[in-house]
């Protein structure tokens, strides 16, 4: 199962959600024509805030790294952060933020655990560069990058429960290899976490 | 650059009826001067209205006789293939009641007293703007807009328009705005009304009467407005310490190429603005506050809005920041509304929303085209 058919799985209709970091909205014209949500958007990118407009998103023009103070306490059923919360400054505070606005979250990261990374720097000493992590080091904008099992002490750390987890492939498919040792067979994962 | 309007005509409208105005008193005999744009679909689902600010009118695109004449004040936004396409679009500009570009104002005359209004016209809201355009919108046969768009007091109608006619609008642009004035707003518009007050020639606002009329004042009063309208950067990029003469004159003449500019921008103003309706539009500017009805509460004052509401604030604006606009989208949000919000980088201070700048062209077609 693909990342977007599980996010829209666990949207129930009708309901408020916030994407943070939407690109071009895709997941959230995805939702509104399946679920008939209503959607807000949040991006820092002008052309990809663009299309947005041009696709009927609301979006906001909002830097993450600056707060997300202006949105207020649980009002929103669904806060969506897909492979954002590595490239944000203080993660940490980002968490525990997108759980105070939204009832519940759904994050997906890129895995450092994946068994190719481990491979890579195991045998070639360099950092990693695969498919789901495709650049260099001095030009990623993945300046927060963990592994599965970071991201999970990191939740239980500031107490943070998580409720769903769907490790993938680097096909974005879910096998019984990511199902067994999702921290090393998985490229990227997709969870669902509520304070 | 694509091709311009060409020609356009004002047009002249009286409203059908007498408009209670929000102080309390009744206008009567109220003409609106508009201009309008493009053509009107068979459903009427196209008009788009366009706002205003203090010191606009409705020319606000094309020219009258010669295309080497300056064109209306929005020109670079709207126009076939512009931001604002007239070939999609039925785009209608109005003179607001108490302009002095032919809508009545306060150099009407007063069907009453047979003279001058003068300072006698009564104190207008944009509020009561937007009643008024509602009238014009009734005359041209547009139920509902498929948008309303302004900047800086114009954003302010036509956030109006979506709190006060909810099912007459579907969009609304509101472009380098505040959902009030803050106190630094107020002082700068206090010192304009101080300019026009204090000039002997004000005759306490019975100026039309007489031979005189405030240049002085007007003059005084658009320098500092326009010096507020621009950033510190503009400013440099355009004049920087340029001299006139190229030397110190050790005088008080001009010497300085920004002291030129302002004292130009204040002439031509001073001949064509009228000193009664300047100080009127800047008490309008600073009594605007949907939210005090609701005792500060924006969130409340928002809760009637059905319309989709972009908001477009411009980072060098040090008259309405950012911040303001950030305000705007807030209350927004909370109160649940379709709310789109960009913050354009642009040099140009609070102008900066009458300039076509790619970025801000794009927003605003994609918005109104989507």
């Amino acid at each position: 199962m693909k990342t977007l058919e599980i996010i829209n799985n666990w949207i129930a209709k009708d309901s408020k959600v916030l994407d943070l970091g939407c690109g071009k909205g895709e997941i959230l014209l995805d939702l509104i024509a399946s679920k008939n949500i209503k959607a807000v958007g949040v991006e820092i990118d002008d052309s990809k805030i663009n299309e947005c407009i041009s696709n009927g998103i609301n979006v906001i023009e909002q830097n993450i790294d600056e707060g997300l103070a202006n949105f207020i306490d649980k009002s929103f059923d669904v806060v969506i952060m897909s492979q954002t919360i590595q490239v944000l400054r203080d993660p940490k505070k980002a968490l525990k933020e997108i759980t105070r606005i939204g009832n519940e979250c759904i994050v997906t990261i890129p895995n450092f655990g994946h068994w190719r990374a481990r491979l890579i720097l195991l045998l070639k000493g360099k950092m990693p560069v695969t498919g789901p992590l495709p650049d260099s080091w001095f030009n990623t904008p993945n300046i927060h990058l963990c592994t599965l099992e970071d991201f999970e002490l990191l939740c239980s750390d500031v107490s943070i429960q998580i409720t769903e987890k769907v490790s993938f492939d680097s096909k974005g498919n879910s096998n019984i290899f990511t199902r067994t040792l999702p921290n090393f067979f998985g490229a990227s994962a997709i969870y669902k976490i509520s304070n | 650059m694509s091709k311009g309007l060409g020609k356009v005509i004002k047009q002249s409208f009286k409203l059908p009826s007498d408009l209670l105005l929000e102080c309390g008193k009744t206008l009567k005999n109220i003409e609106l001067t508009y201009e309008t744009y493009g053509e009107l679909n068979a459903d009427a689902s196209n008009a788009i209205l366009i706002c205003h600010a203090l010191s606009g009118n409705h020319h606000a695109a094309g020219y009258y006789e010669d295309e080497n004449e300056r064109p209306g004040w929005w020109d670079a936004l709207i126009g076939p293939n512009k931001a604002i396409d007239t070939d999609k679009f039925f785009v209608v500009c109005p003179n607001n009641i108490g302009g002095c570009h032919g809508s009545t104002g306060p150099s009407s005359i007063n069907p009453e007293t047979k003279k001058f209004y003068g300072p006698d016209f009564p104190v207008i809201t944009v509020k009561d703007w937007v009643n008024s355009q509602a009238l014009l919108a009734d005359h041209l046969n547009v139920k509902c807009w498929h948008a309303a768009i302004g900047g800086s007091l114009g954003g302010m109608q036509a956030l109006e328009w979506c709190r006060l006619f909810p099912d007459r609008i579907l969009k609304a642009s509101v472009i380098a705005a505040a959902p009030k004035l803050s106190a630094q707003n107020i002082a700068f518009n206090e010192v304009a009304r101080q300019a026009i007050i204090t000039d002997p020639d004000f005759q306490e606002g019975h100026y039309l009467d007489t031979e005189k009329s405030p240049k002085r004042g007007l003059r005084l009063a658009r320098m500092v407005g326009h010096i507020t309208y621009l950033s510190d950067e503009a400013m440099r990029d355009k004049f920087g310490r340029e001299l006139k003469e190229g030397k110190l004159n050790f005088g008080f003449d001009v010497e300085f190429e920004v002291e030129s500019y302002l004292r130009y921008q204040g002439d031509v103003f001073s001949e064509s603005f009228d000193a009664n309706t300047y100080l009127l539009m800047t008490k309008l500017l600073d009594y605007y506050d949907p939210a005090e009805k609701y005792h500060g509460n924006l969130v409340k004052a928002f809760e009637t809005i059905k319309a989709k509401i972009m908001v477009i604030s411009f980072s060098s604006d040090w008259r309405f920041s950012p911040e303001r606009s950030k305000e705007i989208v807030n209350a927004l949000l909370a109160a649940e509304k379709d709310t789109t919000y960009l913050e354009i980088e642009s040099s140009h201070g609070h102008d900066s929303f009458l300039f076509a700048e790619d970025r801000y062209v794009n927003a605003l077609s994609a918005f109104l085209e989507n």
